[in-house]
């Protein structure tokens, strides 16, 4: 779990929720593919924020070092192109990680629906082929490739990581509004699979997807240059890497909420249940309030600071228009509702707050006031790229947990679509061993490479080449061994 | 031809492509393994890493494609043979993993000692993960996947056909990297490597050859639909196969290594598709047919506009790398 709140909100949620649904009838495998399913993807979508937003900021600082002739942007765009290689390659072996569970955890789904939901996933397979091609052109076509076509080739990258996250999101934008599918005694028909892909709840959610990647990578490369900054590191490159990112990351700060807001107005129709939940609305009350922090227990809202009028206004764009309470619908179709609510709220916190910090530093420094000279505005942005992805895993737990008991929203429950296999405790066991092991090498890999640029290194040749291994000066190799 | 066997065709191509590139790129795992020490494998392993850097990725993304492929033309058998394999599955993917993975951190890796041990990993897991992978394509020839319920556990993949798939697929992409590699070491001028490389891959080449036709023996018995298939329908594919692959063993003999390439592409190409032209028309043999197995119609048209796309979009981007990474200048 991400914070402690939510891990109240957790034990709150699950006691009656055991006591309601008696363990006993639940497939052997459902608890545990939830939680590989939460353990995969939520690792797997920070990366996929930097395969998202990483090439449009290197696109952007490469641009600026061919056209102004700048070594430390062309530098800083090498040296961004390396920690993208490392970043993709786990990106990418934990987005096929994700391909194989599908069918693995969930087969009931992908057998009934596998056809309905699929067609996003090959266009998603599509997009993620071209992105990986171009990617190996960029980082090899450093020094082998005439400078603007070299640049050229980030674009197809920046372009496809985007489409990419259009179609996968379209699947779960699916799962929250399935269309393209009857269901006539049972079984599925009139497949059509184009409506998954042309589904307005697929473009709004996917819109949000979009900048949350550029938040989430903005702010974090922020976060490292401020870091850097605050240790003394004030050189122009520092600034420079702080300022694009920090740009990137402002932009899609100050677009989130709107995007939010309009995302969000859409779920009185298409998920009534989840919006009573995310505004934590045990009646239909009109107008509805708005409801800041609170858990339901016993049946009892309680802690919660409430505002009239605002919870009708900004769910429903209206002061009178109700939020449908949780008491409209029948009990076993409610999802867990603290978890929801304050996983919402946690977002929704947060973005707010990243928004203001955005506002603040833009408008300083239009003023001729710069906040990076003030050490507490550095502290702040060092965060900044933490809170931005747990704002982001919070929205997905809201967005997950909140469909719950659906897995295809009114038709499908959760249950169904998972298997018999007990054995899955090992899989999940081991899961959380490898992703541990990758997330240190990771981290050990990408802070040597840190090192060594700061100790005035630059093309990082690896420790085994002949380069390396070859004893000073002996000139060991014969004449006609090209050097690597 | 109907449209679910289009499709199907289309779904082996990629599993075709992923054989080949991808094979090449987890068979280059066994040389790097094999490399011996530090100082002595230092010029080989910098080659493996210069001549799958770029592509290994892209060529990554063939297994994608078939997996959503399967799910979304086939779910029911895709979901099928999920709960039956799971083991091997899971194993691959963990290799698959593994390999990525440290493959990119042994790149970067700051000191030698961690250079070693991600490079033990990757290699380790390249060599070993064709095997299930191979393992897989046995259970599914040798009709152990019920199509519906689930069939057994260990049996369903750890039996004469499987263990056979698994050695030829951990053999074939040995050989196919092997070719690559001497051709590349060629190129850069490494004359030391390349006959270095140039033996080692002879010894696989002979021994994968060996053990693809030893394995036509024990099949008769334990995968009889599939070797009735290699009999009639797949045997042309056979022996293009052993002609092939006899004539890039001679070609890497006499040091011919950019033709070997080719000839050894044909080889293993010829393999796969012999597998698959010998279990046709069953999608999980002795179980259910191609035409059975489909999922709706509309699927399978828009999927083949997605295949369509693939062609038009992906393989010019394809051929453009390959020919970059394999040119003179990129050599350097
Ligand atoms: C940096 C990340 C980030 C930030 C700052 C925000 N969100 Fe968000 N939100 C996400 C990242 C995110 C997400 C990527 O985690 C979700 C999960 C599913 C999705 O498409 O986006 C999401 C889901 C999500 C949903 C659920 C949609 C559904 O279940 O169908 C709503 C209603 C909002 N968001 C609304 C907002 C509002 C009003 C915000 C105002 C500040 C906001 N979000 C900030
Ligand atoms: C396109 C993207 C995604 C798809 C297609 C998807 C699909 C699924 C599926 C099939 C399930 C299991 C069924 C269910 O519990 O309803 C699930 C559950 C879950 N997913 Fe997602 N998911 C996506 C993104 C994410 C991300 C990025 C996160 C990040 C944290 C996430 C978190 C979870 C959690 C926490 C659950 C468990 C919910 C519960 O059972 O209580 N999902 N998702
Ligand atoms: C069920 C959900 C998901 C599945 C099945 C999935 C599948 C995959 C696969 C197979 C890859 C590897 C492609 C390669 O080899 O290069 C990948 C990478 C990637 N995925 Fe996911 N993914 C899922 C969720 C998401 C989400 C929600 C996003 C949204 C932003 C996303 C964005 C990406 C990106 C950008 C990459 C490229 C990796 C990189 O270059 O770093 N994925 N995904």
């Amino acid at each position: 779990m991400l914070d402690p709140l939510l891990l109240t909100a957790n034990v709150a949620d699950s006691a009656p929720l055991m006591a309601l649904v008696g363990l006993g009838d639940e497939p052997a495998g459902l608890l545990p593919a939830r939680q590989q399913m939460a353990l995969s993807l939520g690792w797997h979508i920070i990366l996929a924020c930097f395969g998202v937003a990483f090439p449009a900021m290197i696109f952007v600082m490469h641009l600026i070092g061919i056209r102004r002739n700048d070594p430390d942007a062309l530098l800083l765009a090498r040296k961004w192109a390396k920690v993208s290689a490392v970043l993709f390659a786990i990106g990418a072996v934990s987005g096929t990680v994700l391909s194989f569970e599908m069918g693995l955890l969930w087969p009931g789904l992908m057998g009934t629906y596998g056809d309905v939901l699929g067609l996003p996933f090959a266009f998603e397979g599509l997009a993620f082929f071209v992105e990986a091609i171009f990617l190996g052109i960029y980082l090899y076509g450093w020094d082998r490739m005439p400078p603007r076509r070299h640049l050229l080739m980030v674009v197809p990258m920046a372009v496809t990581g985007v489409l990419g996250t259009f179609f996968v999101i379209a699947v779960n934008a699916w799962m929250n509004a399935p269309v393209g599918f009857d269901l006539v005694d049972g079984e599925v028909t009139n497949v059509d699979p184009w409506a998954v892909l042309l589904n307005p709840d697929a473009f709004w959610q996917f819109l949000h997807m979009w900048v949350a990647a550029y938040m989430v990578a903005g702010f974090t490369i922020a976060s490292v240059y401020a870091v850097g900054m605050l240790r003394g590191r004030r050189d122009r490159a520092h600034r420079l890497g702080f300022t694009l990112a920090f740009a990137f990351a402002s932009l899609s700060a100050v677009v989130q909420p709107l995007v939010g807001h309009l995302l969000g107005s859409r779920l009185a129709e298409t998920q009534p249940a989840k919006l009573a939940a995310f505004e934590l609305a045990t009646e239909t009350e009109s107008p509805s309030p708005l409801r800041l922090g609170g858990l339901l227990i016993d049946g009892e809202v309680r802690w919660s600071i409430d505002i009239p009028y605002l919870g009708s206004l900004i769910a429903r764009n209206s002061f009178t228009k109700p939020v449908e309470g949780l008491s409209s619908f029948p009990v076993q179709d409610r999802p867990p509702v603290n978890i929801t609510h304050l996983a919402f709220q946690s977002m929704v916190g947060i973005g707010t707050l990243l928004m203001v910090a955005a506002v603040v530093f833009w408008v300083a420094r239009w003023r001729g006031r710069d906040l990076l000279e003030r050490r507490w505005f550095l502290r702040f942005a060092a965060v900044s790229g933490a809170l931005a992805v747990v704002a982001m895993e919070a929205g997905w737990i809201a967005t997950e947990v909140g469909r719950q008991p659906w897995i295809v929203y009114g038709f499908m429950r959760t249950p169904e679509a998972a298997g018999e296999n007990s054995g899955l405790w090992w899989l999940l066991g081991t899961t959380a061993v490898v992703y541990t092991l990758m997330t240190i090498g990771a981290v050990v890999v990408l802070r040597s490479m840190a090192r060594r640029w700061r100790s005035g290194e630059i093309d990082l040749p690896s420790p085994y080449g002949p380069e390396a291994q070859r004893p000073h000066g002996s000139g060991a190799s014969a004449p006609e061994e090209a050097k690597q | 031809m109907s449209l679910a066997v289009v499709v199907a065709a289309a779904l082996f191509v990629g599993v075709l492509a992923y054989a080949l590139f991808g094979g090449a790129d987890f068979g280059s795992g066994f040389y790097d393994l094999t490399a011996g020490g530090t100082a002595r494998g230092a010029e080989l392993r910098t080659l493996v890493d210069h001549s799958i850097g770029p592509v290994w990725e892209a060529n990554h993304v063939w297994l994608i494609y078939v997996l959503v492929t399967w799910w979304t033309a086939f779910p029911e058998t895709f979901a099928a043979a999920m709960s039956t394999l799971i083991l091997p599955m899971l194993l691959a993917l963990l290799g698959i993993v593994l390999r990525g993975a440290s493959f990119a951190f042994r790149k970067y890796a700051a000191t030698l000692g961690q250079a070693r041990l991600f490079g033990a990993i990757f290699a380790i897991s390249s060599v070993i993960t064709p095997f299930f992978l191979g393992a897989v394509a046995g259970a599914i020839a040798s009709g152990r996947v019920p199509a519906t319920g689930r069939g057994d556990l260990w049996t369903s993949w750890l039996n004469p056909t499987s263990v056979f798939g698994g050695i030829i697929a951990v053999g074939t992409c040995a050989f196919l990297a092997g070719t690559f590699l001497c051709a590349d070491a060629r190129r850069s001028g490494q004359r030391r490597l390349a006959e270095q490389l140039r033996q080692r891959t002879l010894a696989v080449g002979a021994v994968t050859g060996i053990t693809v036709f030893a394995a036509l023996i024990p099949l008769q018995r334990d995968a009889p639909t599939l070797a009735d298939g290699l009999r009639t329908q797949a045997a042309p594919l056979i022996a293009i196969s052993a002609l092939a692959g006899i004539a890039t063993l001679v070609l890497v003999g006499i040091r011919r290594f950019a033709v070997a390439r080719v000839t050894a592409l044909v080889a293993v190409a010829a393999v796969v598709t012999g597998w698959g032209v010998g279990q046709y028309p069953w999608l999980l043999v002795d179980q259910v047919t191609i035409t059975d197995a489909a999922g709706a119609p509309a699927t399978l048209q828009a999927l083949l506009v997605a295949v369509g796309l693939a062609a038009v979009i992906v393989l010019p981007a394809l051929g453009y790398l390959y020919k970059l990474t394999q040119s003179e200048s990129w050599s350097r």
